[in-house]
């Protein structure tokens, strides 16, 4: 397989990587501030202004989980550019079409699920650490939404306790300030877990390309370009997903606001320092559904759950063979050449699902309007 | 150590978990009821007023949010300690 250095390709590819940061920024504001959205804590710009400056800052506190990504999952030493640029492609296209839909789905699973599939398109299942890729990302996969929902139902249920004899004015002006905080702790977590990622394939990307040795650590540049790519994307707002999550799934208090929120910043603050790549969105799915069950009569919409689940499950090989298959034509046409086809593939995808949500846009001002079953709300009469 | 699975890990991170992720908005609790006790002689806090006035009960409320305040603040400084290795 040719290791030749490509610098031209290595730059697509890292503006492929950043691309995907950006994605993954808007998709996962939900995951901190659509609670705080919801209950009206925090106004919605001033909301995503804060998550944005958090995981700016966030993404230069640990180093753990780019680790992972960088050397833990694949065999650094058959990874080429192609393989890296098809699993990006892959995971871009994966998560502008649960945007579009709404769903709040993993960005860390498709881009995971990307690499790996175009690994094995590119090498066979032998080019992948199966015991890296299940006890770092699997596992915790699988297990931290339920974790995460223990935690926050745990919490519900203290909260509502202690507080049973205040007013309930007074007690939702309280609770909207803890939110604050708490959903403040949630950005600057998944600036610690999230932002790592891409971090780590770029990482990834330059080993391949001969640019830095096996083994590596990311250089600064590499964590300076992701942390402001990813606090972009948080401060652009995935509104379509903010509206799933905090008014889709439970109609939410304060107090179970800012218990899910808590428990979402626990379970992924951990998890980041054991150098687990999770899912912040499934983790924040778990703790706002935990914190639905932990409250006495509270309503929770099982359908919308249902649905979460199964795109969770999908994405990781969805956006697998969606590599694969980036990186089949990418090889297919070779070279250069090849990476451009794909990329110009990606960037009309991109925009046809973009002019797509133009019809049925959510924005700051209807986010939080009555939820009628779909994600856009019906046009006002 | 098994090298599919890191139970210790999954354990600290549930035990842990709880501990903080719902013990500390427990806390936080605590000291948002304790603010609100009213003066003694008062039956219940004018209006929607956070700060009732009882001097005990806005201690009790200082020492719960400062407790928060630290554990957060150790939290996030194991996390930045272990992430530079």
């Amino acid at each position: 397989m040719s290791h030749a250095s490509n610098d031209v390709v290595l730059a697509l590819v890292i503006i492929s990587g950043v691309s995907f940061d950006f994605t993954n920024g808007f998709h996962d504001t939900a995951n901190a501030m659509a609670t705080s959205i919801a209950t009206k804590a925090l106004g919605p710009r001033v909301a995503v202004a804060l998550s944005a400056c958090l995981n700016l800052v966030g993404a230069f506190l640990s180093l753990s989980v780019a680790a992972t990504i960088a050397n833990g999952l694949v065999e650094t030493g058959l990874v080429t550019l192609a393989v890296v640029f098809g699993g990006l492609a892959g995971a871009i296209v994966w998560n502008l079409i649960t945007w579009l839909f709404g769903i709040p789905s993993s960005s860390s699973h498709a881009l995971i699920g990307g690499v790996i599939g175009a690994m094995v398109a590119a090498a066979g299942s032998h080019a992948v650490k199966w015991q890296g890729l299940v006890s770092k990302v699997i596992i915790p996969a699988v297990l931290s939404p339920f974790i995460a929902a223990l935690v926050a139902t745990t919490g519900t249920f203290l909260i509502y306790l202690i507080v049973q004899s205040m007013r309930e004015a007074r007690r939702n002006r309280g609770f909207r300030i803890g939110q604050i905080g708490s959903a403040s702790l949630v950005s600057l977590a998944h600036g610690t877990n999230d932002a790592q990622k891409t971090m780590g394939i770029i990482t990834l990307a330059l080993i391949a390309n001969g640019t830095l040795g096996a083994g590596a650590t990311t250089p600064l540049w590499v964590i300076v370009m992701c942390a402001i790519t990813i606090a972009a994307g948080t401060y652009a707002g995935g509104w379509r997903v903010i509206r799933t999550l905090g008014k889709g799934l439970v109609e939410i208090e304060s107090p179970q606001g800012m218990a899910a929120e808590s428990a979402s910043a626990a379970v992924i603050l951990l998890s980041t320092h054991f150098g687990y790549s999770l899912s912040t969105t499934q983790v924040a799915t778990g703790s706002i559904l935990g914190c639905g069950l932990g409250k006495r009569g509270a309503q929770v919409r099982w359908n919308v759950a249902g649905r979460m689940a199964t795109a969770w499950v999908i994405t990781l090989p969805t956006a697998g063979v969606m590599g694969a298959i980036s990186y089949f034509v990418a090889n297919g046409v070779g070279g250069t050449i090849g990476i451009v086809v794909v990329l110009l593939i990606l960037i009309a995808i991109s925009s046809g699902i973009y002019w797509r949500s133009r019809a049925s846009k959510v924005s700051p001002a209807n986010v939080n309007a009555q939820w009628t079953g779909t994600v856009a709300p019906p046009e006002a009469a | 150590m098994n090298g599919w699975i890191n139970l210790t890990a999954i354990w600290e991170i549930v035990v842990v978990g709880l501990l903080a992720g719902a013990g500390l908005p427990a806390l936080f609790a605590i000291g948002l009821r304790a603010l609100g006790t009213p003066r003694k002689g008062h039956r219940t806090t004018a209006g929607d007023a956070l700060i009732g006035g009882n001097p005990g009960g806005v201690a009790i409320a200082v020492g719960c949010f400062a407790a928060v305040v630290a554990a957060i603040g150790y939290g996030i400084y194991i996390i930045v300690l272990s992430g530079h290795k």
